[in-house]
C-alpha cells in the first residue's frame, strides 16, 4: 500500500480520537438540553472547575487560599497532604453535586418559566461566575494531572503496522492517552444510557425529558431531577476536564473547548447521547481529512476550527434538528 | 480682601502639597485572570516588585517615589485600551502594553497623547524605526531578530551552513505568529534551507494535523511561535511523536516554566529564545528580603527567579533607568511624559550598570537613539532541565543578522508612514 493511502488511514484514525474527546465535551451539553431545554454555555467552564478542583484536592491545596491570606495575613498554601486519586476523583464529584445544587436552587428555580434565552443567559452569568470562583478558589498557575495516565505514542501499534507500507510510511501514529480516552468514554456513554434505562432516576430524567408537565402529574419532582442532570453533567465535565487537562495542563483555557462542542452538537442534534457520539466521530474525522487533502495543502492549514463549523452548517440545511435530533413539529 | 487671602492659601497649600507629594506614576496592564493568566501573573510580580525595592530601599527614583497603577487586561485588547484611557489621566509616564493586539491599538493614542509605548519583544517589529515611531520604543529586541537569532544559532551547530536543511515554523495563527515569516523566508533564500509553514488554530489545543505532518516529513528543526495553551500542547505532542527536543526551538514567549512542565521529563531538552538571561542574580535575593518577605510584593512570591518574573523585572529596570536618565537631561526629578520620552532615547544600559544593579547581564548591552528604538536584538537559547525544574542558559547573547532585518524594518515603517501621512524624524 502507498504511503499516502495508509498515512490517510492514520488520519481517520487520529480524527476519530480526537472526535471521542469533542464527543465527550458535546455530553455535557446533551444531557442538560434534553432535560431541562437549557444551552448550558457554562459547560465548559464547569470542565475547567471539575479539573482544577480534582488537582486541588490531590495536592491539598488549600482553596481560596490567596484571598484567605490576603485578609488575615495568614501564609496558608497546603494542607501538608495529598489525597489518592480515587478519594479525589469521588471528592470532586461530591463538590459538583454541590454545584449542581446551587445552581438549581439560587439561579434556576428563580427563572422557572423563563424564555429559553434568559435561562441561556443565566448560564453565560454562570460561566464568568464559576470561572471567577475557580481562580479564586485553586489559583490561576497551570496544574499537571497526576492521575497516571498514559502519555506518548502508542508504539506496539507503530511497530505491528510500519509493515504494511514502504520506507517512508513508519507505522501508525496513535497517541496512548486517546486509547484510554476512548475507553473511558465508552464505559460513560454506557454507564448514562444503563442508568437512563433501567433504574427509577433514569426513567424519571426521561419522563421529564419527554413532557415535564406530564412528568410531574405523575409525581415527579423537577428540582430533583434538574439537580440529578446537572450532576450528571457535571462528571461528565470532570471527564471532559481530565482527559483535555492531560494533553495540555489543567488551565483556564480548558473553558474553551466548550468551542469544540458546539459544531458537534449542530450536527448531532441537542437531545440524543448517540447524537454526540456520532456527531463527535464525524466532524474529528471530517476536519482532519479536509486539513490532510486540501487545508493544509492548498489553504495555508489552520482550517479545523472553521470547517467543522462548516460541516455543521452544511449538515442543519437539510437536517436542522441534527442527525440525531427531535424533530421539530411547531403546530399552530 | 479677606476671602482672597484665604483662596490664595488655600490655593498655595494645594499646590504644595501636590509638588510635596509628586509621583513617578507607572500603569502596569497586568493580566492576572483569564487563559493567560499563568503568563501574566509572574511578569506583572516582577515588574512591580522591582518598583517596590526601589521604594523601600531608594526612596523611588531621584527622591521621588513611584507609584504603580495596576489595571487588569485579562489579555483583552479592548479591555487593554480601556485601562489606557482610564489611568493615563493619572500622569502615566510610559506604558508596557503586553499584548501584540493592545500595542496596536496604542500606538495611534499614545502618539497622539504624547505618552511612550514600550513593547519589549512583542507588538509592532518596525516600531524600532525611531523617526517613524517616535513614541514608541521596542527594544532590547523584536520578533525579526529573534527569528534572525534562530538561524544564526543552528548556523553555529551546522558548522555555518544551513544548505539544504529542512526548517518548519509552527506558529500561532495570528498577526503575531506570522510575524517571523517574512524574516525567515529571506533568510531561507540567503543560507539554502527549505523553509515551511504549519499553522495553529487558536487557542491550539488541538494540534493533531500539525503534528502528524511534522511525523511524516520529518523536518531538522521545528521553530515555534506559541502562545498559551498553544505552547503546553506542542511540547507535549513533540514528545509524543518522539521529536528530538534540541531539534525544537520556540521564542521567548514559548520558553517559560508552565509552557513545559504539564509534560513532565518528556520536556527535557526543548529549547527556547530568551531575550534575558535567568538564573541567581544578587537583586533576587533583595527584591526576595525587602519587598516579598515584608509583605510589599505584588503577588505570593511564588514566582520570584521564574522565567516571567525576571523578564518583568528587567522590563521595570529599563522603565527605571530611563527615568534616571529623563531626570538627569531634564535636571527635574518630577519628570513628563515627554520627558520620558527623552530618557528612554538616550539610554545606555552597560554591562557594568547591569552589574551595579545586582543583575549581571541580565540583558545584552545596548544604547537607544532617535533612529533605533530597537536596541541590540541579541537573545540567548536557554535549555529545559526536566529534572531540576530550570532553563538553564545554553549560549551567550547571540546577534541577528541586521542586514536582513534592518531592510525589513525600514520597509514596513516606511509603508507606515506613507499610510498615516507621518513625516520621518527626530523629535
Amino acid at each position: 500500500m502507498s504511503s499516502e493511502f495508509l498515512y490517510g488511514i492514520e488520519v481517520i484514525i487520529n480524527g476519530l480520537m480526537a472526535g471521542v474527546l469533542y464527543a465527550l465535551v458535546a455530553l455535557g451539553f446533551v444531557l442538560i438540553y434534553k432535560a431541562s431545554g437549557i444551552f448550558n454555555y457554562s459547560q465548559g467552564v464547569m470542565a475547567l472547575f471539575a479539573a482544577l478542583t480534582l488537582v486541588g484536592i490531590m495536592e491539598g491545596q488549600v482553596p481560596f487560599s490567596h484571598l484567605i491570606n490576603a485578609i488575615f495575613g495568614t501564609e496558608l498554601h497546603h494542607f501538608g497532604w495529598e489525597v489518592p486519586a480515587f478519594l479525589a476523583i469521588a471528592l470532586t464529584v461530591v463538590v459538583m453535586v454541590i454545584f449542581a445544587w446551587l445552581v438549581q436552587r439560587f439561579v434556576f428555580r428563580h427563572l422557572v418559566g423563563q424564555e429559553p434565552i434568559i435561562l441561556f443567559m443565566a448560564t453565560i452569568g454562570l460561566a464568568y461566575f464559576l470561572e471567577g470562583v475557580g481562580d479564586l478558589m485553586w489559583g490561576s498557575e497551570i496544574k499537571t494531572i497526576a492521575l497516571g495516565l498514559p502519555q506518548g505514542n502508542a508504539r506496539w501499534l507503530e511497530d505491528v503496522t510500519s509493515a504494511l507500507g514502504d520506507d517512508t510510511f513508519y507505522g501508525f501514529f496513535v497517541r496512548q492517552l486517546d486509547i484510554v480516552a476512548a475507553l473511558v468514554a465508552m464505559v460513560l456513554v454506557t454507564a448514562l444510557i444503563v442508568f437512563a434505562q433501567y433504574t427509577k432516576q433514569g426513567r424519571a430524567m426521561r419522563a421529564v425529558a419527554d413532557d415535564h408537565q406530564a412528568a410531574l402529574s405523575v409525581g415527579i419532582s423537577l428540582n430533583f431531577i434538574w439537580v440529578l442532570v446537572w450532576s450528571l453533567a457535571g462528571v461528565v465535565a470532570l471527564v471532559a476536564g481530565v482527559m483535555w487537562g492531560a494533553k495540555s495542563g489543567v488551565q483556564f483555557s480548558l473553558s474553551l473547548i466548550a468551542l469544540k462542542a458546539l459544531p458537534v452538537l449542530m450536527l448531532g442534534g441537542f437531545t440524543s447521547i448517540p447524537g454526540a457520539i456520532i456527531g463527535g466521530l464525524i466532524i474529528g474525522v471530517g476536519e482532519q481529512l479536509f486539513e490532510y487533502t486540501i487545508g493544509g495543502p492548498f489553504l495555508g492549514g489552520a482550517t479545523e476550527n472553521w470547517f467543522a463549523y462548516m460541516l455543521a452548517l452544511l449538515f442543519l440545511v437539510f437536517r436542522p434538528q441534527g442527525l440525531f435530533g427531535e424533530k421539530i413539529i411547531e403546530r399552530v | 480682601m479677606k476671602l482672597k487671602t484665604l483662596g490664595a492659601l488655600a490655593l498655595t497649600a494645594t499646590f504644595g502639597a501636590t509638588a510635596a507629594m509628586a509621583e513617578l506614576v507607572i500603569p502596569d496592564l497586568s493580566y492576572r485572570t483569564g487563559a493567560y493568566a499563568a503568563g501574566g501573573t509572574p511578569f506583572s510580580d516582577g515588574y512591580q516588585d522591582y518598583f517596590n525595592l526601589l521604594n523601600a530601599r531608594d526612596g523611588g527614583i531621584g527622591g521621588e517615589p513611584i507609584r504603580i497603577v495596576e489595571c487588569e487586561t485579562g489579555y483583552n485588547t479592548e479591555a487593554g485600551v480601556e485601562c489606557y484611557e482610564s489611568t493615563k489621566g493619572e500622569g502615566a509616564l510610559v506604558y508596557q502594553p503586553l499584548s501584540t493586539g493592545i500595542t496596536y491599538q496604542l500606538i495611534p493614542r499614545a502618539t497622539a497623547d504624547g505618552i511612550p509605548l514600550h513593547t519589549m519583544g512583542y507588538g509592532r517589529t518596525s516600531a524600532a524605526d525611531g523617526e517613524t515611531f517616535n513614541w514608541v520604543f521596542n527594544y532590547p529586541a523584536n520578533y525579526w531578530d529573534a527569528a534572525s537569532v534562530m538561524i544564526n544559532y543552528l548556523l553555529d551547530q551546522n558548522g555555518g551552513s544551513l544548505e539544504g536543511k529542512n526548517i518548519t515554523l509552527l506558529f500561532h495563527n495570528s498577526a503575531y505568529g506570522k510575524e517571523p515569516i517574512a524574516t525567515l523566508n529571506a533568510l531561507a533564500e540567503m543560507h539554502g534551507f527549505n523553509f515551511s509553514e504549519l499553522a495553529v488554530d487558536h487557542p491550539g489545543q488541538e494540534q493533531t494535523a500539525q503534528w502528524l505532518q511534522i511525523r511524516r516529513e520529518r523536518p531538522d528543526y521545528v521553530l515555534m511561535w506559541g502562545w498559551g495553551v498553544m505552547n503546553q500542547v506542542a511540547v507535549q505532542e513533540a514528545a509524543n511523536i518522539g521529536y528530538p527536543m534540541d531539534q525544537f526551538i520556540g521564542n521567548w514567549w514559548a520558553g517559560a516554566e508552565h509552557d513545559v512542565t504539564p509534560a513532565g521529563a518528556a520536556a527535557d531538552g526543548y529549547l527556547s529564545l530568551n531575550m534575558n538571561r535567568v538564573g541567581d542574580m544578587p537583586v533576587l535575593a533583595e527584591m526576595q528580603s525587602m519587598v516579598v518577605d515584608a509583605g510589599m510584593g505584588a503577588g505570593d512570591g511564588s514566582n520570584v527567579g521564574s522565567v516571567l518574573y525576571i523578564r518583568g523585572m528587567y522590563a521595570a529596570m529599563l522603565a527605571a533607568e530611563a527615568i534616571a536618565k529623563a531626570q538627569e537631561i531634564h535636571g527635574v526629578s518630577d519628570i513628563t511624559p515627554a520627558m520620558m520620552r527623552d530618557g528612554m532615547e538616550a539610554l545606555d544600559i552597560t554591562e557594568a550598570r547591569m552589574e551595579e544593579l545586582g543583575m549581571p547581564l541580565v540583558g545584552p548591552a545596548f544604547s537607544v537613539s532617535c533612529q533605533d528604538h530597537g536596541g541590540s536584538g541579541l537573545g540567548i537559547v536557554q535549555r529545559w532541565d526536566a529534572a531540576a525544574g530550570v532553563f538553564v542558559a545554553l549560549t551567550d547573547y547571540i546577534a541577528p543578522d541586521d542586514s536582513v532585518t534592518g531592510p525589513l524594518i525600514a520597509e514596513d515603517a516606511a509603508a507606515f508612514a506613507a499610510e498615516n501621512n507621518i513625516t520621518p524624524g527626530c523629535m
